[in-house]
C-alpha cells in the first residue's frame, strides 16, 4: 500500500535512502543538497539504518571513500550539489572505470561563477561524459521512484555502473509537494541484497582495483565500458517498467506528452517540464498541436528513439538549462540535432539556453517558445542558438 | 571468475575482466620485468656469509632467501638497479657501472 | 487551474514566513488537497526580505515557476510595505493580509494603488499574549487561512493541533500557547 505523505525533493531522497538503508555514505555538505545527509545521519544517528556515515572533509574524499567502500563490497551513497561535484571529478571517471555500481544523489545547481546557489544543470551536464549513468527528475515523486530505481540499474549484470539521480535544486528539493511513498519491505524487496561477485573484503577471493593500463589495453578498456552504457539503457527500461508495475508509476527514457500528433514540440530536462506542460494543455485549448518530450534518461543518450518520437513535428525547441560555451548547441541541442539527422529528420530546430542561476521559468516563458516554434516552422530562422527569459 | 589466460597484449575489449580488475594475488610473477635490465648484478657466493642485508632493499624481491641463506638472484624479476651491490658490505655483489 | 489558490508571503528572515507556507501546506494536504510549499531562495539572512509561496489545489500541480498573480498575500512584516511592492500581480478580487497594529484605513495608502481587499492583524499582540513571545508566523497562518478560505476553522484547528504535537514533540509546553495564538488571530481577522 502507498503512503501519501507530502515531502520536500530532498526529503524525498533521504526516505527512499533510509528504506534502501545502504552500507556506506560518505558525504560533504553543500547546498542544496545538504539536507540529504543531514537528514539521513539523523536516521543513522537514530538506528533507524544500519548504514556507516562517514562525515568527511571534502567531496574529492567523498567520491574516493565512496569509491573504496563500493570496491570493498558495500552498497555507497553520496550526494552533492554544483561546486562539490566538480570536486568530484577526477573520482567520478574512476567510480565508473571501475565499475563500480555506487549512487550519487545530485541536486542541480549552477557552477560559479558568478557564484550562485539556484538551479541549472552546468553541474551533471558537465559531468555528462563521465560513464555514469543519468537520470532527471521534474518532481519530488520521481525524485524518490528514481532513487529506489538507482541500485537495480546500477547493480545489474551487464551494467555495474554507477549513477546520478539529479534534480532541481530548491525547485524541487526544497519546496513541499505530495507524494506516493512505497512501504519499506517492498522497497527492500524491490532493490534487493547485494552481493557483488568480486569485493576487496571477500575472504574467498583476493583482487586488485584499478590497476594500471598501458595504451596497448587503456582503448580496449574503455571500448568495454562503453558497452556496459550500452547496455544499462535495456535495464534502465526494464527496471521502469517493473517498478510500474509494482507501483502504477511506470518509467521508460523519456516522457511524451502529447505528443501523438504534435507538429511543435519542446524536449526538457527536469522541472521546467511540468511547467511546460501546463503551458501545452493551454495551447491545446486553443487548437495548436504542441507537445513536450521530458528527458529522463540522459545517459545513455537515447537519441534514435527520441528522433523517432520527433518524426512528425515541423519545429521542435531543444530546451538546456546549461551555457556550454561552444558558440553553437547546449548538450540537448547537439545530442538531439545529431539524433535528428541520423533519422533524416529536417525539422526546424531551435536551441534555447534558459533558467541559469535559478531564473524562472514560466508557462508565459513556454508559451513564447512555442510562438517562436509556429514563426521558424513557417519562415525558418537562422537564430537556431539563443536564449529564453534573458534581459537584451 | 575471470581467466586471467585470457587476458593479453593481443586480446579483444570483450576478453578483459570488468572495470580491469585483477582477481588473483600476485600476478606480478608472471610479468618477467628481469629483462629490462641490460646489465645485471653477479652474486659471488664465497664472499657471501648471509647477512641479507641485500634481501629486504631489492625493490623487486629479486634475492630470494631459504632457510636463512641467501640464494641466486631471480634474473626473472631483477631489474638491475644496483641497490644490492651498495648494501652489501662483503664485496659479495658486484655489477658493472656500480661503485661501491 | 482555476481551482488553484495561489498564496505570496513576504516576510523577513527569522521571523517564520517560509515555515508558515510549509505549515499551510501541511495543514491543507491533511485536507486531502494537492499542495505546494516553497520559498524563494537567496542570499537571505536574519532580517533580510524574503518570499515564499503556496499553492492549494483539487488537481495535481505541476508547474514549478513562482507566483506572480498570487490570489492571496501575507505580509508578515509591515517594514516591509516600503521597501517591497507586496502587492504586485495580485489580484483585484483576492486580498492581501498584512501584520500591523494600524487600521485598514492607515494601511490601504501605503499599498501602491491595491483595489482589493485589505485585511488587518496584530500579530505582535496577539503573540505577546498568547506566547509571551513574538512569533507572529502562527497568527498569520490563522489569519490567512480564515480570509482564504482554503479550509473551515474547526478543521483548520484540529490538523494544527496534530502538525504542532509533531513539531514541538519535545516541547510540548508551547503547543497550548500557539493554538491560543491561531484562535485569537482567527477572531481577530474580520
Amino acid at each position: 500500500m502507498a503512503r501519501r505523505d507530502r515531502l520536500s525533493g530532498n526529503e524525498a531522497v533521504a526516505e527512499a535512502l533510509r528504506q534502501i538503508d545502504p552500507d556506506v555514505m560518505p558525504a560533504f555538505p553543500i547546498t542544496p543538497s545538504t539536507e540529504i545527509p543531514q537528514y539521513f545521519s539523523k536516521f543513522c544517528a537514530n538506528g533507524q539504518v544500519h548504514t556507516e556515515f562517514i562525515p568527511v572533509e571534502s567531496e574529492h574524499s567523498a567520491m574516493s571513500a565512496a569509491i573504496g567502500a563500493e570496491s570493498a563490497g558495500a552498497r555507497t551513497v553520496s550526494a552533492t550539489s554544483s561546486a562539490g561535484m566538480a570536486y568530484m571529478w577526477e573520482e567520478l571517471y574512476l567510480a565508473s572505470a571501475n565499475r563500480l555500481p555506487l549512487v550519487l544523489a545530485l541536486v542541480n545547481r549552477a557552477l560559479s561563477g558568478p557564484i550562485n546557489i539556484n538551479c541549472d544543470h552546468s553541474d551533471s551536464m558537465g559531468a555528462r561524459d563521465a560513464g555514469w549513468i543519468q537520470i532527471y527528475a521534474e518532481t519530488n515523486q520521481e525524485a524518490y521512484d528514481n532513487m529506489v530505481m538507482a541500485y537495480r540499474i546500477a547493480e545489474a549484470e551487464g551494467v555495474h555502473l554507477p549513477v546520478m539521480v539529479c534534480q532541481d535544486g530548491f525547485i524541487t528539493s526544497h519546496a513541499v509537494q505530495n507524494i506516493l511513498l512505497m512501504e519499506d519491505k517492498e522497497v527492500k524487496e524491490f532493490v534487493g541484497e547485494y552481493n557483488p561477485e568480486h569485493s576487496l573484503l571477500d575472504p574467498n577471493g583476493v583482487m586488485s582495483v584499478g590497476p594500471y593500463s598501458i595504451t596497448n589495453y587503456y582503448m580496449e578498456a574503455r571500448r568495454a565500458q562503453a558497452e556496459a552504457l550500452h547496455n544499462a539503457k535495456a535495464v534502465v527500461k526494464a527496471v521502469g517498467e517493473e517498478f510500474g508495475r509494482l507501483t502504477g508509476r511506470s518509467y521508460g527514457w523519456f516522457e511524451e506528452y502529447c505528443m501523438e500528433d504534435a507538429e511543435y514540440a519542446i524536449v526538457l530536462i527536469g522541472s521546467a517540464a511540468g511547467t511546460a506542460k501546463d503551458a501545452v494543455d493551454k495551447l491545446r485549448a486553443e487548437g495548436k498541436k504542441v507537445g513536450l518530450i521530458k528527458i529522463r534518461m540522459f545517459r545513455p543518450f537515447p537519441g534514435a528513439e527520441i528522433a523517432e518520437a520527433l518524426k512528425n513535428v515541423k519545429a521542435v525547441g531543444l530546451m538546456d538549462r546549461t551555457e556550454s560555451f561552444n558558440d553553437c548547441a547546449g548538450p540537448i541541442g547537439a545530442e538531439v540535432s545529431s539524433a535528428l539527422f541520423r533519422a533524416r529528420h529536417m525539422c526546424e530546430t531551435i536551441n534555447y539556453v534558459y533558467g541559469l542561476g535559478g531564473r524562472d521559468v514560466r508557462v508565459e516563458d513556454i508559451e513564447k517558445v512555442f510562438e517562436d516554434l509556429f514563426d521558424a516552422a513557417e519562415n525558418g530562422t537562422a537564430d537556431y542558438y539563443r536564449y529564453l527569459g534573458v534581459r537584451e | 571468475m575471470t581467466d586471467l589466460n585470457k587476458v593479453g597484449p593481443s586480446c579483444t575489449w570483450k576478453d578483459l575482466t570488468e572495470g580491469m580488475m585483477i582477481y588473483e594475488g600476485g600476478t606480478s610473477r608472471q610479468f618477467k620485468t628481469g629483462e629490462w635490465a641490460s646489465i645485471k648484478p653477479e652474486y659471488i657466493e664465497s664472499k657471501c656469509i648471509h647477512c641479507l642485508l641485500c634481501t629486504p632493499v631489492c625493490p623487486d624481491s629479486a634475492i630470494p632467501v631459504k632457510d636463512m641463506k641467501r640464494c641466486a638472484f631471480d634474473y626473472d624479476h631483477c631489474k638491475g638497479c644496483g641497490i644490492c651491490v651498495k648494501a652489501c658490505r662483503f664485496g659479495a655483489i658486484v655489477m658493472e657501472g656500480v661503485n661501491k | 487551474m482555476n481551482n488553484t489558490v495561489e498564496i505570496r508571503w513576504h516576510g523577513r528572515g527569522g521571523q517564520g514566513a517560509k515555515t508558515a507556507a510549509l505549515l499551510l501546506a501541511d495543514v491543507a494536504f491533511e485536507t486531502g488537497k494537492f499542495v505546494q510549499g516553497f520559498p524563494e531562495y537567496g542570499p537571505e539572512r536574519m532580517g533580510a526580505p524574503i518570499t515564499a509561496y503556496n499553492r492549494i489545489s483539487d488537481k495535481e500541480i505541476r508547474v514549478h515557476s513562482n507566483i506572480y498573480e498570487p490570489d492571496y498575500v501575507v505580509v508578515v512584516d509591515e517594514s516591509l510595505l516600503e521597501a517591497v511592492d507586496v502587492t504586485a500581480g495580485l489580484r483585484k478580487e483576492g486580498a492581501v493580509v498584512v501584520n500591523t497594529a494600524k487600521s485598514v484605513e492607515e494601511i490601504r495608502p501605503l499599498l501602491r494603488g491595491y483595489e482589493g481587499d485589505v485585511y488587518v492583524i496584530d500579530a505582535r499582540t496577539i503573540s505577546i499574549e498568547a506566547l509571551g513571545r513574538y512569533f507572529p508566523n502562527s497568527p498569520m497562518l490563522a489569519a490567512i487561512v480564515k480570509v482564504s478560505g482554503v479550509m473551515d476553522r474547526e478543521t483548520f484547528m484540529t490538523e494544527m493541533r496534530g502538525s504542532y504535537a509533531h513539531k514541538f514533540a519535545s516541547k510540548p509546553e508551547v503547543i497550548e500557547g500557539n493554538m491560543k495564538a491561531l484562535e485569537m488571530a482567527f477572531d481577530a481577522v474580520n
